[in-house]
């Protein structure tokens, strides 16, 4: 303790130092994401509506949940939020998890040497290149009943006899919008796990053929393994898109109830019905949710790392 | 550095300066305009002319199709107290939702709105402001192809539950002959504004009230209103495409333009369309009062229409208010009704030969037009969209073939009765 106080004074320079050259990023974080987020936070215990919104009283927790003359309200007491939770978690579980197997499988193929695997490469980057709203709006002309170019072809091969809605029925809706985040999303994956697949140690490979172990368990045993850590991270990253998806099913089933995700459910609330307050506990549940899923990913991520290293 | 140009950098500068401080005395004003079939034309070329006449430059600036999603913009704009846009078109509906964005332009109108309608002028003006000025009124129509209903010897249907069955046996006429895309009828069925409009004309003509009456009581669990959902849910993949459930009014013209429906429910737009000179089914659509339920049912049309209202927020209020009012004048009414069948809001224009001359039905549907019913957005004022999601959610859900029409309606009466529950 005692001699440590001279040597330590360089080291202080250097926390000094280290926290002058962060602050302008924790300034900028907290002004664009920490200041938001407070303010929405404050705003979901209150009254607020979106018209004026200087005007305001604290209403406490009942914008989440309340109590009242025999009933239950809130955004914790409404069917239609649960409704959009449920359709949000389902549509993240299936929609990474194909992302995550058909982005490995384009991977593998991307990773051997073949002719013209640049151009390929780059091709296979275009779905992921066009914005959003332009692809999900160019999937809802292709997808159109009277009009759609996929009702037509599969109604030449003769898979269907008559053109199906499908953007408009509630049973194919959802898998609708699945298609086309599965179809907008999986280069993206490809791509991480592509530059994650190059990076692997090639010498344990070579002890692979040395024991003369075949492909299939060379990718079972050797590659997915050292692939984990880039998985994880792609799929912490899709995961946190998938549970705010928002514009995809705007623009390909706009308010609909049965496809309402809690973006959508949040938005409505806060631009539609002017309701600031409700919109904001909304959101603040999203906000959670997502925090919870991510920490839980995070921390699931480290213990099977853990295991694996003392193994 | 060639000092010799020294004095012409000035020269310039000044010039410049002064040029635009004597250009400032014209304003640029931005008017936010509808693109629902020629909206979009009407309301550059009737800008361009006031632009022309008084020295102002105007920009126009188109909004989304969808109403719902129009509304969702300007109150996004509006709550931000934007000033990039002077003159908002607003829906019928609004006046209670954005009312206190808007200025009073009875200084402004020196007494043209006696002209007008007078239930459209009573609807724009809150707490005794006149907010906005009518530009078109609307009301829901039934087109339907004269030439296939001539061919099958149909008539011209009075009840819904004949306009099903000439759908029906049109469509598996000409299905049997070979013209296998055909349907019987399209309308908005997309979970939209424009699906509370259409329900509710069926619901009314069977008798079965606004939803919410006027004392703001909620009315819509009832038989009346079941019996008209129940029919229009056998519509659905029947006589309807099923895509009918994502269709908008430009969607549902689609389908009727290109000769693929028999019968349409849309606004009187459509008309000059359907008769335009690239149009397939030119010279062969007939329009009529929407169909009445069965038996004590009357024609219902509800009351659309689009009125022009100044920011708040603008820099150029007099200027903007200037637009409006000339937009919303005389001489354009007739203009867009002429060229684009846009229903004027001046009872003296459906006298007018030029305007029934290019539209008949503007004359024999005048009483559509003049009783058109009102949607309840007056009553429950803030809450109207609520009202309206609630209510296009669970039709939806009932032409989706998720439920039935009467728990649906039940479930519904619940729902706005616990929205209501401290008063609209």
């Amino acid at each position: 303790m005692k001699s440590s106080a001279p040597p330590a004074d360089p080291d202080r320079a250097r926390v000094r130092n280290a926290w002058v050259f962060l602050a302008p990023t924790l300034i900028a974080l907290a002004i664009v994401a920490g200041w938001p987020l407070a303010r929405t936070i404050w705003f979901s215990f209150t009254d607020a509506r979106l018209d004026d919104l200087t005007r305001y009283g604290f209403v406490g927790l009942d914008n989440y949940l309340a109590y009242d003359d025999g009933e239950w309200y809130g955004v914790l007491a409404e069917a239609d939020w649960w409704n959009a939770v449920s359709v949000t978690l389902w549509f993240t579980v299936v929609s990474v998890s194909l992302e995550v197997v058909f982005g490995l499988a384009v991977a593998l193929a991307l990773n051997v040497r073949f002719p013209l695997r640049g151009v390929v490469r780059a091709a296979i980057l275009v779905p992921w290149a066009i914005p959003t709203v332009v692809s999900a709006k160019m999937w809802a002309w292709m997808l159109n009943d009277q009009f759609g170019v996929i009702n037509y072809v599969l109604m030449g091969l003769g898979i269907i006899g008559t053109p199906i809605a499908w953007t408009a029925s509630a049973d194919t809706a959802l898998w609708a919008v699945l298609t086309v985040d599965v179809w907008k999303s999986t280069p993206f994956m490809a791509l991480l796990f592509l530059a994650a697949l190059q990076m692997l140690p090639q010498d344990c490979y070579e002890a692979a053929k040395v024991d003369g172990i075949g492909p299939v368990r060379a990718l079972w045993y050797i590659t997915l393994p050292l692939l984990r850590p880039a998985i994880i991270t792609a799929v912490i990253f899709r995961a946190l898109d998938a549970l705010r998806i928002f514009d995809l099913i705007y623009v390909l089933t706009s308010n609909a109830r049965s496809t309402m995700s809690m973006s959508i459910y949040a938005r409505q609330q806060l631009v539609d019905f002017q309701d600031v307050g409700y919109g904001s506990a909304a959101s603040t549940l999203l906000f959670l949710i997502i925090a919870m899923i991510t920490i839980s990913v995070i921390a699931l991520g480290r213990l099977d790392f853990d295991k694996g290293a003392t193994r | 550095m060639e000092w010799k140009r020294l004095p012409l950098c000035f020269a310039l500068f000044a010039g410049l300066t002064f040029g635009t401080a004597a250009r400032s005395q014209a304003a640029d004003i931005a008017i936010s305009c509808g693109a629902v079939g020629q909206e979009l034309e009407l309301c550059r070329a009737g800008a361009e002319a006031w632009a022309k006449a008084t020295g102002n430059t105007v920009k126009v600036v188109s909004s989304p199709n969808s109403a719902t999603e129009r509304l969702a913009l300007y109150q996004q704009l509006l709550a931000g107290g934007a000033s990039d846009i002077d003159v908002f078109q607003l829906d019928v509906v609004w006046p209670g939702i954005l009312a206190t964005h808007f200025i009073d332009l009875k200084p402004y109108s020196k007494g043209q709105e006696a002209e007008h309608f007078k239930t459209i002028i009573d609807n724009n003006t809150v707490d005794g402001k006149l907010i906005a000025m009518p530009l078109f009124t609307d009301a829901g129509v039934l087109y339907y192809r004269k030439d296939l209903l001539d061919k099958h010897g149909v008539k011209v249907p009075e009840t819904w539950e004949e306009m099903t069955k000439a759908a029906e046996a049109v469509q598996k006429a000409e299905r049997d002959a070979g013209n296998t895309s055909l349907w019987g009828f399209v309308f908005q069925g997309r979970a939209y504004e424009g699906l509370t409009v259409n329900a509710l004309e069926w619901i009314d003509s069977f008798g079965g009230g606004t939803i919410v009456d006027a004392e703001g009581g909620v009315t819509v669990n009832n038989p009346k209103a079941e019996a008209a959902l129940a029919l229009a849910q056998q519509w659905v993949k029947k006589i309807a495409p099923e895509g009918v459930l994502n269709y908008a009014e430009e969607e549902a013209r689609g389908v009727f333009q290109s000769g693929n429906a028999v019968f349409m429910r849309n606004w009187p737009y459509a008309w000059a369309l359907a008769n335009g000179e690239d149009s397939p089914v030119r010279g062969k659509v007939g329009v009529t009062a929407l169909p009445r339920g069965n038996d004590g049912g009357k024609h219902t049309g509800v009351l659309g229409g689009w009125n022009l209202a100044v920011s708040r927020y603008s820099k150029h209020p007099k200027e903007a208010a200037d637009l409006a009012m000339f937009l919303t004048g005389k001489d354009e009414q007739k203009r867009r009704a002429v060229v684009a069948s846009y229903n004027p809001t001046m009872p003296a224009l459906y006298e007018d030969e030029d305007v029934v001359r290019a539209n008949p039905f503007f004359k024999t549907l005048y009483s559509t037009f003049t009783n058109a019913v009102a949607r309840p957005s007056r009553v429950t004022g803030q809450n109207y969209n609520r009202v309206s999601y609630a209510f296009w959610g669970a039709v939806h859900e009932v032409l989706a073939g998720k439920t039935e029409a009467g728990p649906a309606l039940a479930r519904l009466e619940s729902e706005l009765k616990r929205m209501s529950r401290r008063g609209w």
